[in-house]
């Protein structure tokens, strides 16, 4: 029961942001929104450190643990790095590598993203940036959802591993609207089964649904790309969002369509902090 | 024989030595069978299994996803010259089979594919007996998380 | 991308344990391909041999029950760091790849 008001007390806190940005800007406080994010979630798992949130369901429930510990001695996911790094590292026809286009050379450097770009006035995300510095070299666009997108994102990933999430929502409006547009998302009812993200990711985060157990928000974002054993290969933030959209009965957007970019942001900013840990593995 | 003959039969011979290591030994036709006894009489003809506690299975209660599912086997009896892992339930029940060799340790990890909550049987051979342990490993899909 | 396989190797006390990640389709030949109806063809690693200094510790025989991209964990005695492990398999459809590597 106090789960519930605990979840009742952000969700409003949420929906005051939301009614407050409606009227005038000065609604929107991410910094603020994230301190009770992550305070909602302390509260609800007491014995649960800061930085285990990163590692999902594996954080909340032992037997499913045990499993993933036996499965990371030896992750499936090492092949697609190795495919990954083999692709960062071939140049394009023109001579350039992907390195190019990014900041140190693109090694280190996923927990920057996703980003608000000022110059478009969009969020880009890593496989956006990946998919545009093959556009501006020449090369054809990646699939967003699995494949070669989803390997080179891997290898970036687990450069990074360890490194912490440092999303940024400057106080400009485009960013704060973006920002908010995510959140909105985030908590909005969809699909015939009329559920928000947040109906089972916060308000019944560490329950089963069936018998699928529920993780948490927090530190939903860290281990993305992900090789769920369902899949059996890895896939991008934006097929699972897409997956989750079906799974309520909603249609799902494209992967890296605006709304899907606004959520990955809004998610990302939540988790600041914990540490990048992709490539993951989940059943 | 004539010459001819010979050298064309040597050549053919040779030929199939070439050829031969590179074909995989017999797969054992217990991999066909579709009961847990069939796999046993086509694996150990003649044996009865016997329980022992010095085999030891670790396998989850609840299997994450059964199409990944780690399974591990150890056991502390002497001689032994063969595991074989079972999944009961499974269209065919064997899944592995491990031939051991005086240098082996009899200790195996892998992961296997379940299609639905079933017994898990692991079968050891030893000093000419054969022994089993099993333990349930129940396998749902989720229906809801996808 | 080629087949691979991944070894990690080492020994204590003469004890070498031994883990491995193959890639391999694992196909059981019991699932529909979605777009076709048609059922994809069964592909599947046989028989797997596990050589020491070019010895035989250990053959496995799978069946398509076997996880994609299998996993295999062993031990065997008599090991010293810097001796070679190698990695063999066959398929059932007469495909196989060997890698050796060195014990820690």
């Amino acid at each position: 029961m106090k789960y519930l008001l605990g979840a009742a007390c952000v969700c409003i806190f949420f929906v005051q942001t939301l009614q407050a940005a409606d009227k005038n800007m000065p609604g929107i406080s991410p910094a603020e929104d994230q301190k009770s994010f992550v305070e909602y979630f302390s509260k609800r798992f007491p014995s649960v450190p800061f930085q285990e949130f990163g590692n999902g369901i594996y954080a909340l429930d032992e037997g499913q643990r045990a499993q993933w510990e036996e499965i990371e001695q030896f992750p499936p996911y090492e092949f697609a790095v190795d495919a990954g790094k083999a692709l960062f590292e071939t140049p394009f026809a023109n001579g350039k590598s992907y390195g190019s286009c990014f900041e140190n050379g693109g090694i280190g450097v996923r927990q920057d993203y996703p980003y608000f770009d000022s110059g478009s006035g969009q969020v880009k995300t890593l496989e956006l940036a990946i998919n545009e510095c093959r556009e501006n070299n020449g090369e054809k666009k990646l699939k967003y959802k699995k494949g070669d997108i989803a390997a080179i994102s891997a290898y970036m990933a687990f450069t990074s591993r360890g490194e912490l999430l440092n999303v940024k929502v400057p106080d400009e409006p485009a960013a704060l609207a973006a920002y908010q547009d995510g959140m909105q998302f985030y908590y909005e009812k969809r699909g015939q089964l009329n559920f928000s993200c947040a109906d089972c990711h916060v308000q019944n985060a560490g329950q089963n649904i069936r018998a699928d157990s529920l993780s948490a928000a927090l530190g939903h974002p860290t281990h993305f790309p992900v090789y769920r054993s369902k899949w059996g290969e890895l896939g991008t933030l934006h097929r699972r969002f897409g997956g989750c959209n079906k799974n309520v009965r909603a249609t799902p957007l494209d992967a890296q369509s605006e709304s899907y970019r606004n959520l990955e942001y809004f998610l990302s900013y939540m988790s600041n902090g914990l540490e990048i840990n992709g490539p993951g593995a989940r059943k | 024989m004539k010459r001819r003959h010979f050298v064309s039969l040597l050549s053919t011979a040779l030929v199939a030595m070439a050829v031969l290591p590179k074909l995989a030994m017999a797969w054992p036709k217990a991999f066909s069978e579709t009961t847990t006894k069939g796999v046993i009489a086509q694996l150990f003809p003649g044996l009865k299994t016997a329980s022992s506690d010095l085999v030891t299975l670790k396998a989850p209660a609840i299997a994450e996803n059964g199409a990944v599912v780690p399974v591990s086997v150890s056991t502390e009896l002497a001689d032994v010259t063969n595991i074989s892992i079972l999944v009961n339930e499974n269209p065919n029940p064997l899944a592995a089979s491990f031939d051991m060799t005086p240098a082996s340790i009899p200790e195996v990890s892998t992961r296997l594919k379940m299609g639905k909550t079933t017994m898990v049987t692991v079968l050891v051979a030893a000093g000419g007996k054969l022994y089993s342990v099993e333990q349930e490993v129940k396998v749902t899909i989720g229906g809801c998380g996808g | 991308m080629a087949n691979q396989i991944k070894i990690r190797a080492k020994q204590k006390d003469g004890i070498a344990t031994v883990k491995c990640l193959i890639s391999h389709i694992m196909e059981t030949g019991t699932r529909r391909d979605s777009k076709t109806g048609d059922i994809v063809p069964a592909h599947f690693i046989e028989e797997v041999t596990l050589k020491h200094n070019g010895k035989v510790v250990m053959t496995a025989n799978w069946g398509p029950a076997v996880s994609k991209d299998p996993y295999l964990s062993f031990k065997f005695k008599g090991a010293a760091s810097g001796d070679s492990v190698t990695i063999s398999w066959i398929d059932n459809k007469g495909e196989s790849q060997s890698v050796e590597d060195t014990i820690k």
